[in-house]
């Protein structure tokens, strides 16, 4: 069997990346899954208090969810849906998850221990977030996606769920929490920004179409 | 039907090729191989599987770290100092060192994996720490949750150690535990019969070790310590000294307070015993006796909470109290606490609050 990398009509030149691109621009940007499904919210809430941590857990995120989006794709393509055990893609893709989170735990501890002790607990942490999950389910709702599309699927949505932290710490930097009503510190304010942060990225939308 | 059982067998299929993908990948990717550990500035060295934990990896070669917590990071009990080699300080070992000890490159054993070649300090004392075989002599019952196990030394025959000291007894697996834990307990033998090893045990509900303690362990079971560690003694001075413990907590003392009577130890002694009722005192016939052979000691015990049956005109209140009652002005006088971290900060402030100045305080937490 082969795997079908891309539907897009032969012959219609660049085609295939037009549509790369604009798949990964509408998961980074217009359907942010942080910002617009809210997901991956309690570690965003916790994390997001420092520039260096934020972008540490962002880039591990980043990096699963591309990975695990596609692994995923051919889970389902391969094995549940020929079965036609479509229902079990749910736990099926948390276990895939966990596994693979555990394997690149070990690989990033053995091949660069600097990194691994930069990432610290984050690795461990992003098995448990719910916006990796998210991604490879969404991701069974498009029509027509290939491996290369839930490959960059996958990516832009962990791309934008690094944007949104790396904002959001940039922002909670800034902020000076002393001059905040004392019960709007910390997780309440957090909150308000995000949604205001999400009103702007619904600007994207008119730019970048599905 | 059939879709029930293509469900169950594609997920079964599922998780074991992941797990078997997960056992390759340790299989490989956790070898790091065989590793040198030199101790004490190359005075012994170690060659050591790479992958394991540094205090396992010394257990493995009979060097006994002291650990209660059984290598989850809770005690801080495993420090030692690694001058190359053990990588940045772990989140998890962050609350148990002081900057002082950050600074000297203290780590906890139980945390720093052996990835490549070591190079750390063992304070000389640990490596007279012995593996001891031994069978259950005897399991007394002192209270409704507290027994007296005495242990008879099989091989070595003899233990050395300075009475305030502890032992590591080994759990093994059992019931719901899968894998042997250590845990702690102070000797409360007299160190004049080196061939027993003696140990207050109160049973915490749900407890690993304890539990295994008070359902399995019988007369004859044969066990498996390590010890001794710790360095919870008697301290040279002249003036009062007063020990403060409850519960179990009064193992070192019952070894420390034989010892002062092998010794004929003429410093006056108060030892004062917390416990909510009647029922939660015990080894009150062996304190009268070491009332009537030691010159100036006195034992106190004190209840909080007496059962309205109980028939009780010693002290009441709680140890804190009464302590603060007995003793107006502690500046020249040693205390010697033992028990809960909680009971033992609470009388560390009773106490310097009265003007015991911080050097004069010895404790064993037990936790
Ligand atoms: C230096 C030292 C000396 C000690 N000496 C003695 C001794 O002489 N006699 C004695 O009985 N114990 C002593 N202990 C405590 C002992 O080591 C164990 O912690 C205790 O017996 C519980 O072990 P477990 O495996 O049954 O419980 P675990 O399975 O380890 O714990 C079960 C639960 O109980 C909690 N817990 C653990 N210990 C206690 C406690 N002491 N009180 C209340 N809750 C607890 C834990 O947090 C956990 O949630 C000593 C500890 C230390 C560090
Ligand atoms: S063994 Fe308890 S902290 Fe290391």
């Amino acid at each position: 069997m082969t795997v079908p990398l891309a539907v897009t009509t032969p012959g219609a030149p660049g085609g295939l990346a037009a549509q790369l691109l604009i798949i990964f621009l509408a998961a980074a940007l217009t359907d942010n899954i942080l910002l617009t499904r809210f997901l991956g919210m309690c570690s965003f809430l916790a994390i997001s208090r420092q520039m260096k941590t934020s972008l540490g857990l962002g880039v591990a995120v980043a990096f699963v969810t591309t990975v695990t989006a596609a692994i995923n794709y051919l889970v389902h393509r391969y094995i549940t849906a020929p079965l036609g055990v479509e229902f079990l893609d749910l736990i099926v893709f948390i276990v895939v998850i966990a596994a693979f989170v555990q394997i690149l735990e070990m690989a990033v501890e053995r091949f660069s221990p600097a990194l691994y002790f930069a990432l610290g607990i984050f690795l461990p942490l992003i098995t448990v977030n719910c916006a990796i999950l998210g991604v490879s389910l969404f991701m069974l709702n498009k029509q027509g996606y290939g491996l290369w599309q839930a490959l960059v699927y996958g990516a832009g949505n962990g791309v934008g769920w690094l944007l949104a932290i790396l904002l959001m710490a940039g922002i909670r930097q800034k902020l000076k929490e002393d001059k905040i009503p004392a019960g709007l510190r910390g997780a309440p304010i957090t909150l308000i920004i995000s949604g205001i942060i999400a009103l702007g990225f619904i600007g994207f939308s008119g730019m970048v179409k599905f | 039907m059939t879709t029930f059982l293509i469900a169950v067998g594609t997920l079964c299929a599922i998780c074991v090729g992941l797990s078997l993908v997960l056992v390759v990948a340790d299989r490989y990717l956790s070898d790091y191989g065989r590793c040198r550990i030199t101790i004490n500035g190359g005075s012994r060295s170690l060659d050591v599987r790479g992958g394991q934990s540094l205090l396992n990896a010394l257990g493995g070669e009979k060097i006994f770290i002291p650990s209660a917590c059984g290598g989850r990071g809770t005690c801080g009990l495993c420090k030692l100092r690694v001058r190359s080699g053990g990588g940045p300080v772990l989140p998890t070992e962050d609350p148990h060192l002081t900057a002082d000890e950050r600074r000297d490159g203290v780590r906890l054993s139980c945390q720093v994996k052996v990835r490549n070649d070591l190079d750390i300090e063992i304070p000389e004392h640990l490596f007279s720490v012995r593996e001891f075989a031994a069978s259950v002599e005897t399991m007394e019952d002192l209270t409704y949750d507290t027994k007296r196990v005495r242990l008879a030394l099989v091989a070595p025959p003899e233990i050395a150690f300075v009475p305030g000291q502890y032992i590591q007894l080994q759990c093994p697996a059992y019931g719901d535990n899968p894998e042997p834990v250590y845990r702690a307990y102070s000797l409360s033998s007299d160190p004049a019969d080196p061939r027993h090893a003696e140990m207050l045990i109160r049973l915490v509900p749900k407890g690993i070790c304890t539990t295994w303690v008070f359902t399995r362990l019988k007369p004859g079971t044969p066990v498996t310590f390590n010890g001794p560690y710790g360095d919870f003694r008697l301290h040279d001075g002249t003036g009062e000294m007063i020990f403060i413990a409850g519960g179990s907590g009064m193992a070192p003392f019952c070894s420390i307070l034989a010892a002062m009577r092998q010794a004929g130890n003429p410093r006056p002694t108060r030892y004062f015993f917390g416990a909510k009722a009647v029922r939660d005192l015990f080894l009150l016939d062996e304190m009268k006796r070491f009332e009537s052979d030691l010159p100036d000691f006195r034992f106190i015990p004190a209840l909080s909470a007496p059962d309205p049956t109980d028939l009780w005109n010693g002290e009441r209140g709680l140890i804190t109290d009464v302590v603060g009652r007995h003793y107006p002005d502690c500046r020249d006088k040693q205390a010697y606490l033992c028990g809960s971290p909680g009971m033992i900060d609470a009388c560390i402030n009773v106490l310097s609050g009265r003007g015991m100045p911080p050097e004069n305080i010895f404790y064993d937490k037990f936790a």
